[in-house]
């Protein structure tokens, strides 16, 4: 919405998969320390937000060129039909919209932190995959499998 | 066009093409969508020739439908319909799945399948991409494992795109695949559209699924800062307003309905109340749930769980279960340990049965066991209340038409009729222990103790028979009326994020979405009345295998009128002249007359006159 002006779940900068029932993965983009996605850029339209820490986009030079996509070890940056750039999470500047209504709502489920330190954020990049096998190990036990395949 | 695209993907299963079907702004001020436009679109197309055309034969469509608050309101909902393989008329039947929001992503507002394909086939839909695709090798596959195979077969390329969601698929399971009647369309691994029958339809056409995935927009929104406005404001309310709902879902009831209610069907609906503690939500988070809150795409009550449960070394997966299937296969079958019910709810998910359809034939089933009509030689083993095994054997045997499951896979009424001929009774020996209304088994909410939602015309004058989400009631301009769920199916939204919500600030967000002028007064003078009426006519033309007799069937099931045997409420029981008497205002405050048929001038102020002949149809027919 905020991005767009438009209810556009393809364009949204956060995906949820949902293996199975619980089992629902929010993917986003986690400001790693490295930025593989930068280095890869071949037209250098991707840069860093100083005051953020966040991966921004120079419209004009990206080429939808996907070396960002593929260098990244958690397939972040999105190509959407429609738009002759790639999308990743820009934390709206440093007022994330998406804290503002979750804290609004009263779900109180995401908060606003400076960044973390390199050794908490490592473990978050990892694809939605993987991420769903360790979850549904825990919450379904040795149903796992038979559910997800994964 | 604000909030909806006025674009329809039909596609035509005996020939293999498929095109887009325009749909001009009026039909959808008129009619909403969903349910609403399901109506129109039938009636347009097989009005004139209803009665002679078969529900599960190609001449049936199959209508996948949002409305203009798909994907706008909160919560997510979308409509399935045709004509119904269980009233013989039109039932907007709800499910929740992300699919709605995907076909209008996809540039539609709702795919339209016609024909039936010689092989199995399933839809894969991407955009303007369409392909009607093999599905002999998923043919015959139950939810769990279906949905992993084709969350394979439609997987998105990670490395050309990033990360994107998983293409949500409608499906059906071996129940729909064998035309039983009871078979909705399923969703996840425990959505389905069950009431109507629609699983059995998309069965006949050899549909195994479909699969959308739409990587465009929505429909803009006419005024986009009220809108953000007003949607950040509903979903701080919905849970606010509605926190048994978001704690215990619709799990709360189990105890709530039968022991403070006395609504609950209970062995068949011969009691409605029980005092067993152990049989709650409670024990249900303390000995099921693995996980507490399960929401659907966009929705802020998250009122469904994730249960698992182990018998014997197997495992079941399902959500709550939802109060209606552990109702229907639970206390209904007089099985009141939670994981033996949250066991037959995931069994019933896994084959593609709807819990409520199935778990009322089969409760009916035991109950003629129980008094003789049915033997051990007609079964081939013993149906005992509370035999969980007995059951859960039922439920297969219905889903692969097997032995006895064979008449009851016809659902409750059909069966009762099969049945009575098989052992030579008169019709009304059988039919008193059918606990339905205008073939669709009643929903778990009983209408005796007075003490519940449903009112003792809920499934009298319904137009969807014993759909408990689709209840008729008094006064008629209010959300007591079924003009209320007409609208709410037919802009398809989830009723449950609209509890105690007021009905003007929906109507409000319907104005923001569409940028209409509709008024309170109009939903429920015309807009309500007018899809009302249109169901009611094609439900009172009926046919081919069963028509509706108003001066017999606009009743309440023989159980009904029997006095509750305990509980706070002993001894009430229906009365019929309470009954006829409400029937008649209802009736008369729509606009139609004491049998329930529209008149000339209510069709005319509807804007319906091309009606007329087949309201002279059904007089004929009726000999009136």
């Amino acid at each position: 919405m905020r991005h767009e002006g438009v209810v556009w779940p393809e364009a949204s900068r956060i995906t949820v998969l949902e293996f199975a029932p619980g089992i629902a993965i929010p993917h986003t983009c986690v400001q790693c320390y490295d930025y593989p996605c930068v280095k890869a850029c071949p037209t250098n339209a991707l840069y860093v937000d100083s005051r953020t820490g966040a991966v921004l986009v120079d419209t004009g030079r990206c080429t939808l060129c996907g070396a960002c996509v593929r260098v990244c070890p958690a397939r972040v940056p999105k190509v959407v039909k429609g738009r002759n750039y790639v999308l990743i999470c820009d934390l709206c500047g440093g007022e994330p919209e998406c804290v503002k209504v979750c804290k609004e709502a009263g779900f109180n489920a995401l908060e606003l932190v400076p960044k973390p330190e390199k050794a908490y954020v490592d473990p978050y990049i990892t694809l939605p995959e993987v991420v769903a096998s360790k979850l549904s190990s825990k919450v379904y036990k040795g149903f796992s499998k038979e559910v997800l395949g994964l | 066009m604000n909030g909806f695209w006025g674009k329809l993907l039909e596609v035509d299963l005996t020939s293999g093409s498929h095109r887009e079907v325009k749909v001009s702004p009026t039909i959808f001020r008129k009619f909403l969508g969903g349910r609403g436009l399901a109506a129109w679109l039938l009636w347009s197309e097989l009005g004139s020739k209803w009665e002679s055309v078969d529900p599960l034969g190609p001449e049936n469509m199959l209508l996948i439908l949002t409305g203009p608050l798909t994907g706008y309101y909160p919560g997510i909902k979308l409509i399935v319909s045709g004509k119904s393989p269980q009233t013989n008329g039109v039932v907007g039947s709800a499910v929740s799945s992300e699919i709605a929001v995907e076909i209008k992503a996809a540039g539609y507002d709702g795919i339209v399948i016609k024909g039936s394909s010689k092989d199995p086939v399933y839809l894969y839909v991407h955009d303007d991409k369409v392909e009607v695709r093999d599905a002999s090798k998923l043919w015959g596959k139950t939810g769990i494992e279906l949905l992993k195979m084709l969350r394979d077969d439609v997987r998105v390329n990670y490395d050309l795109e990033g990360v994107k969601s998983i293409p949500p698929a409608l499906y059906i399971g071996p129940a729909g695949e064998n035309l039983v009647r009871t078979a909705p369309v399923n969703a996840k691994w425990t959505h389905g559209a069950g009431y109507g029958g629609y699983g059995a339809v998309m069965g006949s056409k050899k549909l195994k699924a479909v699969v959308v995935r739409g990587s465009g927009p929505l429909p803009k929104v006419a005024n986009l800062e009220e809108f953000i406005k007003l949607r950040n404001e509903l979903i701080r309310l919905i849970p606010s307003k509605n926190y048994w709902f978001k704690f215990w879902g619709t799990p709360s009831e189990y105890y709530f309905a039968g022991n403070r209610k006395s609504s609950e069907p209970i062995r068949n609906w011969q009691e409605e109340w029980h005092k067993n503690i152990e049989y709650s939500h409670h024990d249900l988070e303390t000995k099921v749930w693995v996980r507490r809150y399960w929401s659907d795409w966009g929705c802020p009550l998250s009122c469904m769980k994730v249960s698992i449960v182990d018998i014997d070394g197997n495992y079941y997966l399902t959500d709550g279960p939802d109060y209606e299937m552990g109702a229907y296969l639970g206390s209904n079958l007089g099985i009141f340990n939670v994981k033996e019910f949250t066991a037959l709810s995931a069994i019933a998910d896994n084959l593609g049965l709807c819990g409520i359809q199935t778990g009322n034939v089969v409760g009916f089933a035991f109950e003629l066991y129980e008094k003789g009509v049915l033997t051990r030689e007609d079964v081939g083993y013993e149906l005992r209340w509370g035999d969980f095994k007995a059951a859960s054997k039922l439920l297969e045997d219905i889903a692969y038409r097997r032995g006895i499951g064979k008449v009851l896979a016809e659902g409750t009424y059909r069966a009762a009729l099969k049945i009575a001929e098989m052992k030579g009774l008169k019709p009304e020996e059988v039919l008193k222990y059918a606990v339905q209304a205008k073939g669709i088994g009643i929903g778990a909410h009983g209408i005796r103790s007075k003490a519940d939602f449903p009112q003792p015309i809920a499934y009298v004058c319904s137009v969807q028979g014993g759909d408990h989400t689709s209840v008729a009631g008094l006064p008629i301009n209010t959300i007591e009326s079924e003009s209320w769920k007409a609208f709410f199916d037919s802009a398809v939204v989830c009723w449950f994020n609209l509890f105690n919500i007021p009905e003007d600030t929906v109507i409000k967000f319907l104005n923001v979405v569409t940028g209409w002028g509709m008024s309170k007064d109009e939903l429920y003078k015309e807009l309500g009345p007018r899809i009302l009426t249109l169901q009611r006519v094609l439900l009172l033309l009926g046919g081919p295998d069963v028509y509706w007799d108003p001066r017999v069937h606009d009743d309440n099931p023989p159980r009904f009128y029997e006095p509750l045997p305990n509980g706070p409420y002993k001894g009430k029981a229906g009365d019929r002249e309470e009954v006829k008497k409400l029937k008649v205002q209802y009736f008369s405050e729509l606009g139609w007359d004491e049998l329930g048929i529209p008149t000339k001038e209510t069709l005319s102020r509807l804007g319906l006159t091309e009606l007329e002949p087949a309201v002279e149809r059904v007089r004929k027919r009726l000999g009136i």
